[in-house]
């Protein structure tokens, strides 16, 4: 019963998975501030569980759990969902943060960060949840793609391939100018939000994420296209 | 004024010079004719063959020598003492002879000494072979092949004044061309009763002496040289059985240096080099184990940092969202409450920076940093870090002018460049008491550099070192304005080291500072020169007005002290 009341509210759910009761805490007032409603988890090994039951609109996941490793957790709702989630992370050594964004993770937060800070990061995963204002109906074509943009889907000859929000962004970012070659940092700030220079390590893994999913080799990509020196660019149009 | 400028000039031709020496010291020019000294000094089998060689001549010709000399000496007296016997015998037999004829007149005596000649030829049935020459007055009677010029004359005259048998030796020459031989010969006087006297020589040739003395030099030689031969190939053996442990604990030892930590001796038997190995293989072992306890401690250290960086970070995280709040609400609170909640706020800051800073130094310490570099124009990265600084400019009244009149493009890792230079700039501000700020960006063809000048309060000269020292402050009474943590300059060092590079200090009480960080245009480059003087410039174009006034004698410390700290600070920076 309560699933239904929440899914007609319009407040959109924060999944806060960290062990940490006064940090918990203190992100619940942060977020309820802010407009969402929180849910927290403390357990690793039962983060998948209320996942699965509460079906939250994004997810904040710490990496070291008790119970269960977050990149584990963040690996296994992400088979099963391309719910966006945002790493929270005291690391920032290089191997974590990668590891945390190979198993799926769209962005992370270093600890410690601003409530500012990660209200931003929220806010750019979950814009594009409300349904856009104009119904026309957009398909882009980029490589041997269809990308319907209204109906968040990309299709290869007529079979869907499953992207996480986060992916479809980027494929739309570069599929709406296929003229033009995205460096890291504007692609930051078109699909992250980021407005000063980030870590370019997540345009990076994500680029690898996607590529797997619609290259038809991914070693030799045709449809991201690496442009040595600049960044990325849409691959050629081609006429199915 | 050129004084200033000389240190930098004499310290670089320092540092090349005792490069250059370093670099003979290893890779030294041979001439041809070192080679062979270099051979005998680098190989221990060779010097000890050769010496054994050496030795066992010597001792072998000197005994062949001496042995030689004795058989010889042995052999003659025998003979001599045989000789006088037989010829003794033989003119005793003459005399008798002819004391019992009964001679009358010349033809008869010469009859009777040549057929006396003949017998003794034909008989020569002693042990003895011999010749016989007679002497008579003006005639020579010879029995058998022998030249009378064999005698030699010296004999003939003491034969001739004494009555006594002397021998003496004398080569034997042969009337019938055959080659002279070693020989004896004694002489004596007969007496002919009415005749007079005659001289009868016995000439023994030594033919067989010779041989046999030819037979044992032969015998001595070869034995000598077989000797020789053999100890130097028992020296070789002995060598190389002693060589090649040691050889092969070089090797071990070699590959332990090199890493190899597994690597072990094999232990044969139990003598000294059996031990020898034994020891190194211990010393092995105790080098791994205690390397692993070092791997080990670094690894703990590394996990400490990192599980203290996530302990601390997430109450520091809650704290600081807790501070947020109030600070937003402040508005709400009574002035007191208020207050504090920007204090709280401010102090928040601080306290992050201070986290931040401190974790990267125990990183560098754990030994945990690592480059991720790229090739870039150092001038991009100046330009971001001087525009991200401006606003801390402005609000100490400073202006912050760049001068990078060409590309400087290097392999660094962008974001400790940035770093550094944030923390040079930000530490320039701190002290520039709101005079301008010149940051110079220059290249060559091996490194790059970028200076961050001053004109604030500066530091003595021998504290060119101190301020990269952790929480080290110029002046401790002086309160700090901007807020820096007091690692910055050391993390700052630290990120220049990684990278191969030098930063350097400089800096004069009421005159500023200049730090300079030279890095090497490609990672790995060892850096000799920087483009950038240490000393600023404008130093030396513009001196201080203080230096005109003042009597000689006190101007002149001044540029001794450059000169002394500024190649000190250099070699010490350069060499970490």
């Amino acid at each position: 019963m309560s699933e239904t009341t929440r899914n007609t509210s319009t407040r959109s759910r924060v999944l806060v998975v960290d062990d940490d009761a006064a940090l918990a805490e203190m992100l619940s007032i942060v977020l309820r501030n802010e407009g969402y409603e929180p849910i927290w988890c403390a357990y690793g090994d039962k983060a998948v569980a209320i996942f699965r039951e509460s079906r939250p609109d994004l997810i904040l996941l710490d990496l070291m759990l008790p119970g269960r490793d977050g990149v584990d957790v963040c690996r296994e709702i992400r088979l099963e969902s391309g719910v966006p989630i945002i790493m929270l992370t005291a690391k920032t050594d290089t191997i974590d943060v990668v590891e945390g964004l190979e198993a799926g993770a769209d962005d992370y937060v270093s600890k410690p960060f601003k409530a500012k800070e990660l209200v931003a990061r929220i806010k750019t995963r979950l814009r594009r949840m409300p349904v856009p204002e104009d119904t026309e109906l957009e398909t882009l074509q980029i490589g041997d793609l269809a990308i319907s943009v209204d109906g968040h889907s990309v299709k290869r000859q007529g079979v869907p391939i499953q992207l996480t929000p986060l992916e479809f962004d980027l494929l739309l970012a570069l599929a709406r100018r296929p003229w033009q070659v995205f460096s890291r940092e504007v692609l930051l700030e078109q699909v992250w939000g980021y407005r000063h220079a980030a870590d370019t390590r997540l345009v990076n893994v994500h680029v690898q994420r996607l590529r797997s999913k619609i290259e038809r080799d991914p070693e030799h990509p045709e449809i991201v296209v690496t442009v040595r020196g600049i960044g990325y660019k849409a691959g050629e149009t081609v006429r199915a | 004024m050129p004084g200033p400028r000389q240190p930098s000039a004499v310290s670089v031709g320092a540092g090349a010079s005792a490069s250059e020496l370093l670099q003979a010291g290893a890779w030294p020019e041979q001439p041809w004719w070192r080679v062979p000294a270099d051979l005998w000094w680098r190989s221990l089998p060779l010097r000890v063959v050769a010496s054994v060689f050496g030795a066992s001549v010597l001792v072998l010709v000197l005994g062949g020598f001496l042995l030689m000399q004795q058989a010889t000496t042995g052999v003659m007296e025998g003979k001599s003492e045989t000789v006088r016997n037989e010829a003794r015998q033989a003119v005793d037999d003459a005399q008798t002879q002819l004391n019992s004829a009964a001679v009358t007149g010349e033809v008869n005596v010469d009859e009777r000494l040549y057929e006396l000649a003949n017998r003794f030829v034909v008989r020569n049935g002693g042990t003895e072979r011999f010749e016989v020459v007679l002497l008579s007055r003006g005639q020579t009677i010879t029995a058998g092949d022998v030249d009378p010029a064999s005698v030699p004359s010296g004999l003939a005259t003491q034969v001739e004044q004494s009555n006594d048998l002397l021998v003496t030796s004398t080569e034997v020459r042969y009337r019938d061309g055959e080659p002279p031989v070693a020989g004896m010969v004694a002489g004596a006087t007969l007496t002919v009763p009415a005749s007079g006297r005659y001289q009868i020589y016995l000439i023994f040739p030594l033919t067989q002496e010779v041989a046999t003395l030819k037979v044992l030099r032969n015998a001595v030689i070869t034995t000598g040289v077989m000797v020789v031969i053999l100890l130097t190939f028992i020296a070789a053996l002995v060598a190389r059985q002693v060589v090649t442990p040691v050889r092969a604990a070089r090797q071990a030892a070699e590959s332990l240096a090199s890493g190899n930590l597994h690597d072990r001796m094999q232990v044969r038997g139990s003598d000294d080099l059996a031990r020898l190995a034994t020891s190194m293989n211990y010393m092995a072992t105790e080098l791994e184990k205690q390397i692993g306890t070092l791997e080990d401690l670094s690894a703990v250290q590394q996990r400490f940092v990192s599980d203290v960086s996530h302990e601390l970070r997430t109450p520091l995280t809650t704290v600081r969202m807790a501070a947020e709040v109030l600070h937003d609400a402040r508005a709400d609170f009574d002035p007191i409450a208020a207050r504090s909640a920007e204090l709280l706020q401010a102090e928040l800051d601080r306290f992050e920076a201070l986290l931040t800073d401190l974790l990267e130094i125990s990183r560098f310490d754990a030994g945990a940093a690592a480059l991720a570099l790229e090739e870039v124009d150092l001038r991009d990265v100046v330009n971001r870090v001087v525009a991200a600084a401006t606003a801390l400019a402005d609000r100490n009244n400073t202006v912050i002018s760049v001068h990078a009149p060409e590309p400087a493009r290097a392999q660094v890792d962008s974001r400790r460049i940035e770093r550094i230079l944030r923390n040079l700039l930000v530490n320039a501000i701190e002290h520039s008491e709101g005079q301008p700020i010149d940051v110079l960006v220059e290249s060559d063809e091996h490194a790059v550099a970028i200076a961050v000048r001053d004109h604030g309060v500066g530091f003595e000269a021998s504290q060119a070192r101190q301020v990269f020292h952790r929480f080290w402050r110029a002046d401790p009474a002086r309160a700090r304005m901007v807020g820096g943590t007091g690692l910055g300059l050391s993390i700052a060092m630290e990120d220049a080291n990684l990278h191969g590079g030098w930063l350097t200090a400089w800096g004069r009480p009421g005159q500023g500072a200049q730090f300079r960080l030279t890095l090497p245009r490609t990672s790995g480059t060892v850096l000799e020169t920087s483009p950038l003087p240490l000393v600023p410039r404008d130093h030396v174009l513009t001196p201080p007005p203080v230096a005109d006034e003042v009597p000689v004698v006190a101007a002149e410390p001044a540029p001794l002290a450059v000169s002394a700290a500024a190649p000190q600070t250099r070699s010490t920076v350069g060499a970490e």
